[in-house]
């Protein structure tokens, strides 16, 4: 290491302390970003940290990524550069919680699963069924703007976020929104920092509403041997007085990656819905929900128990996770439509893939968003070519249908030849003004998000 | 005004849709707040490229332009605080697209709340956002506001129901944010933009998300002979973990104005009753129905009525959300705020409240929305005695401050505007300020676009101008109809 660099890495020490600074290369390795190590990681404890490493970063220049658990680094594109991994997972309490508002006030880094069991105490809890659930942490969930099949009931996390603290990228710590439910009061600047992938701020604390555990859950697994049908099925369910949870579709190879040792018959498709309330929504629900399935042709229909429901809506939340695991290659997208054309734009996903001979999976929720993934069973050239030519078809098919596509999760290599955000849009103008405000000098995970911001 | 800017204007426009006589100008300087700003000129374009037209002209002038929807608006928002162009949104009123299958509309901003309703309504959906003034004010205004309203409790505000905007942006060109599948790729423009209070931008289109209407509907009247039951109550139904549709509160001041205006069956010798509302699937209904009542009776309710029908249903809502309009008939001028506190803390709220009042020799009533915590005191005073004003204005800043003391904000749902400007670093640190100063002058560089409002412009209060009030019984239609409390 060179001296200005050594003199720096002592400051980033002196902030965090010893302990919670590394510039060893073997732990760097573990804070590798597409492929780029960064020099330095610190694990602040404390907002106050975060900003004076901001700060620090800002006046030497040094690109920073703030990140929790690291287990959805892969989305986005490559660092432009990258000097400093700011860990967050020593901010991990709780600051305050008010059983009685239901609303609870966290630091960034506090793991999902923590502040679940927190939450549960008070039969509470966020509506953040997001893959890679055991580790994850808030921050880590928002920023990366990973959504949850219960959207299909409690909207996205943009719906439940009352306000947060965060540092920008002149090291300022900087608040909006509060901790009440209804709050006008300002611009809303925190619902900017969702999805952003930390290049607008580095979140330090999250302000949420919490929800009421329902008293019972029960899903239902519907088959069906034509996909018209199983997509006609999950519209028309979220069309009736029924009030699911959630409403999935899914093909075999979808349901195979779920693996979800339930003796299920098997069916060329698969819908799951899951519905919440006292015994006699549930009861309703099984009755109208068998007729409704019926009458669209379904082959199968099964209820499931309190435990295999559990187990299906696990397995549902990691879908994503799961066909990264089995598959180490492969490509995930993230297509969102119309609820009515989603029977059409899956059936074209298919057939990009299908003409490339590559096995894929599909997942679809009701609300319109797909996840389709390509699953490569083996790594050659000849192979990578073609999953960059699918990834680009499923980039280039946007407009149709008011279809957006983003490539979720994909190997390096496929990153030199797509962008995975697609095509800029025409708002990408409104959008560097943002980046221009949050991040003047452009320090925070330069070059990963959309339109190279 | 510059005659020659009019003179254009007039040209590209027509000369019906540009008003600038005095007596127009009067009709516009007034909203649904205290406030009072005086326009130059009212323009009514027809398209985006209408605004956009004006928006580049307006430049050239340099001159303010406000966007303006049907003025119902509680903070001011509408009002050209620095002179200069209202752009007014009316006759952009039509409904572009009704896409039931997929639950969306796409809207011109100047489309009446109720009217969009109403044209859902057979498809058996609703947009959500329900304010009190909906029968007048427009999706635009509700947008630029993130209007809020009884039935958000369950369903949230404006901006948890809009994916899409097009815009003209305050340098003149025409963009479009978000659409109508979910999450475009890219920052949430739209959670910026919804809710900026018409600073940022003028938005031309609107895609909303509709909800379906519930199966079933109760609404229930709890009626109390201690404001610490009603209170009681909702703190415990929250605590419960029961989401009613709404949860509406007034006190027995209040209600004994609009029972002598509405009859709409609240008891006058009541101290206060919660108008709660469950909607959903029958069976949820029946149950969180049979438990509120429950909770009701716990915390002294003396009696739960139960609306039998619609009409019954239909009239006491009609005792909340003309409430605004009863409560002109009783006093020269009043004041409402907005603060929010978390829903633990709404007893002890309240009894501050009244001795804050007292304290300062105030009348003060309370309707609000008790679920949300989201409080609307209503100050009585005579605007015409400056002493009495000044002293109104501190006695609203004294609850503001204790809301903030018990964790909550400085408005809800009515918006900062020109009337909560200065408040604002009760709550945000001059770094927090400067950050969305930065926003603001990110898309509106040259300020043009609806100046004065949000930020605090270094004036005190006693500068807070105020509409002159006529003398009673002189027929103020603006007073009695122009303010409908959300």
């Amino acid at each position: 290491m060179s001296s200005p660099a050594k003199a720096m890495a002592s400051r980033v020490a002196d902030i965090v302390g010893a302990a919670n600074f590394t510039d060893d290369p073997r732990e760097l390795a573990t804070y590798v970003v597409d492929g780029v190590q960064p020099n330095a990681a610190a694990r602040p404890g404390t907002a106050a940290e975060v900003a004076e490493l901001v700060k620090l970063a800002t006046a030497e220049k040094l690109a920073v990524i703030p990140m929790g658990a690291r287990t959805k680094l892969g989305l986005g594109m490559p660092p432009a550069r990258y000097d400093l991994a700011i860990d967050m997972t020593r901010l991990d309490k709780v600051i305050s919680y008010d059983p009685g508002d239901l609303t609870v006030s966290v630091e960034a880094g506090i793991p999902l699963a923590k502040l679940a069991a927190t939450l549960a105490e008070h039969k509470q809890f966020l509506p953040l069924a997001v893959p890679f659930y055991e580790r994850a942490t808030i921050g880590g969930t928002l920023a990366s703007g990973v959504d949850s099949p219960l959207r299909q009931a409690y909207g996205t996390a943009r719906d439940f976020v009352l306000g947060m603290e965060f540092v920008t990228g002149d090291g300022a710590p900087a608040k909006s929104g509060g901790r009440v439910v209804k709050n006008v009061s300002g611009y809303d600047l925190h619902k900017l920092m969702l999805g952003a992938i930390g290049s607008l701020g580095v979140m330090t604390r999250v302000n949420f509403k919490t929800f009421p555990l329902p008293a019972q859950t029960r899903a239902w697994l519907a088959g069906f041997s034509r996909a018209e049908d199983a997509f006609l099925f999950a519209l028309n369910v979220r069309k009736s007085a029924l009030a699911p949870q959630t409403v999935e579709v899914f093909d075999q190879q979808g349901m195979e990656i779920l693996s979800l040792g339930l003796s299920l018959a098997q069916s060329e498709w698969s819908v799951a819905i899951s519905a919440a309330g006292n015994e006699r929504v549930v009861e309703r629900s099984a009755g109208e929900l068998e007729a409704m399935a019926r009458g669209a042709n379904a082959a199968a229909f099964d209820a499931l128990d309190g435990a295999a429901t559990s187990t299906l809506m696990t397995a549902i939340r990691e879908f994503p996770a799961l066909a990264a695991k089995k598959f180490t290659d492969s490509v995930i997208a993230k297509v969102t439509t119309l609820p009515t054309h989603m029977a059409e734009t899956v059936q074209s996903l298919r057939n990009i893939a299908a003409e490339r001979g590559l096995a894929f999976a599909t997942i679809a929720r009701g609300v319109g968003v797909i996840c389709f993934a390509l699953l490569p069973a083996e790594r050659d050239a000849t192979v990578m070519t073609r999953l960059a030519q699918c990834a680009k078809e499923i980039l280039d098919a946007t407009e149709k249908n008011h279809n957006r596509s983003t490539i979720w999760c994909s190997p390096l290599e496929l990153k030199r030849e797509i962008n995975v955000w697609g095509e800029a849009s025409g708002d990408l103008g409104l959008m560097q003004r943002v980046k221009q405000a949050f991040d003047p000098h452009n320090i925070l995970a330069p070059g990963r998000f959309v339109g190279g911001l | 005004m510059e005659r020659h800017l009019l003179n254009e204007l007039e040209r590209f426009l027509g000369k019906d849709a540009v008003l600038s006589q005095p007596e127009d100008l009067l009709l516009y300087e007034y909203d649904g707040s205290v406030e009072i700003a005086r326009p130059q000129c009212i323009v009514f374009p027809r398209t985006a490229d209408d605004v956009a037209r004006i928006v580049r002209l307006a430049n050239r002038y340099k001159v303010p332009i406000v966007g303006r929807g049907a003025g119902t608006g509680l903070s001011g928002g509408a009002l050209a605080r620095e002179g200069g162009v209202i752009v007014s949104f009316a006759r952009m009123n039509q409904i572009l697209e009704i896409d039931a299958e997929n639950q969306r509309a796409v809207v011109q901003p100047g489309v009446v709340n109720s009217d969009l309703n109403a044209a859902v309504a057979s498809a058996g959906l609703h947009f959500a956002p329900d304010p009190s003034s909906q029968k007048a004010c427009t999706i635009g205004g509700n947008v630029s506001e993130n209007a809020g309203g009884p039935h958000t409790l369950a369903y949230g505000v404006t901006t948890n129901h809009i994916l899409g905007l097009e815009m003209v942006m305050p340098t003149g060109e025409l963009a479009r944010i978000g659409g109508k599948a979910v999450d475009a790729p890219g920052y949430d423009l739209c959670g910026l933009f919804v809710g900026s209070e018409g600073t940022l931008a003028l938005v031309t289109e609107v895609t909303v998300r509709l909800a379906r209407l519930p199966e079933a509907v109760k609404t229930l009247l709890a009626i109390y002979d201690r404001v610490d039951g009603a209170t009681e109550t909702v703190v415990e139904i929250t605590a419960r973990g029961i989401t009613p549709a709404a949860c509406e509160m007034l006190d027995g001041w209040t209600l004994r104005a609009v029972e002598a205006w509405v009859h709409a069956g609240f008891p006058l010798d009541s101290a206060a009753v919660l108008l709660i509302e469950v909607d959903g699937m029958r069976e949820a209904v029946e149950q969180h129905a049979k438990d509120i009542s429950e909770v009701c009776t716990m915390h002294g309710a003396r009696e739960v009525r139960v609306a039998r029908d619609a009409a019954e249903r239909d009239l006491l809502w009609k005792g909340r959300k003309n409430a605004f309009g009863a409560v002109g008939r009783l006093s020269p001028t009043y004041y409402v705020q907005d603060g929010v506190i978390p829903r633990t803390k709404l007893p002890q709220t309240l009894r501050e409240i009244e001795r804050i009042g007292k304290e300062n020799g105030f009348v003060i009533g309370n309707i609000f929305h008790a679920g949300d915590g989201n409080l609307h005191p209503i100050i009585l005073f005579d605007a015409r005695d400056a002493k009495q004003f000044e002293r109104a204005v501190s006695t609203a800043d004294a609850i503001i401050r204790f809301c903030i003391e018990m964790g909550g904000t400085i408005t809800g749902e009515h918006g900062v505007g020109m009337e909560k400007d200065r408040l604002m670093p009760l709550l945000f640190s001059e770094v927090d300020l400067a950050l969305m100063r930065r926003v603001r002058d990110a898309f509106n560089p040259a300020g043009l676009l609806n100046p004065g409002k949000i930020f605090p412009t270094g004036k005190g209060c006693g500068e807070v101008r105020i509409r002159p009030m006529p003398q009673r019984g002189a027929g103020n239609s603006a007073l009695a109809s122009g303010r409908d409390f959300a």
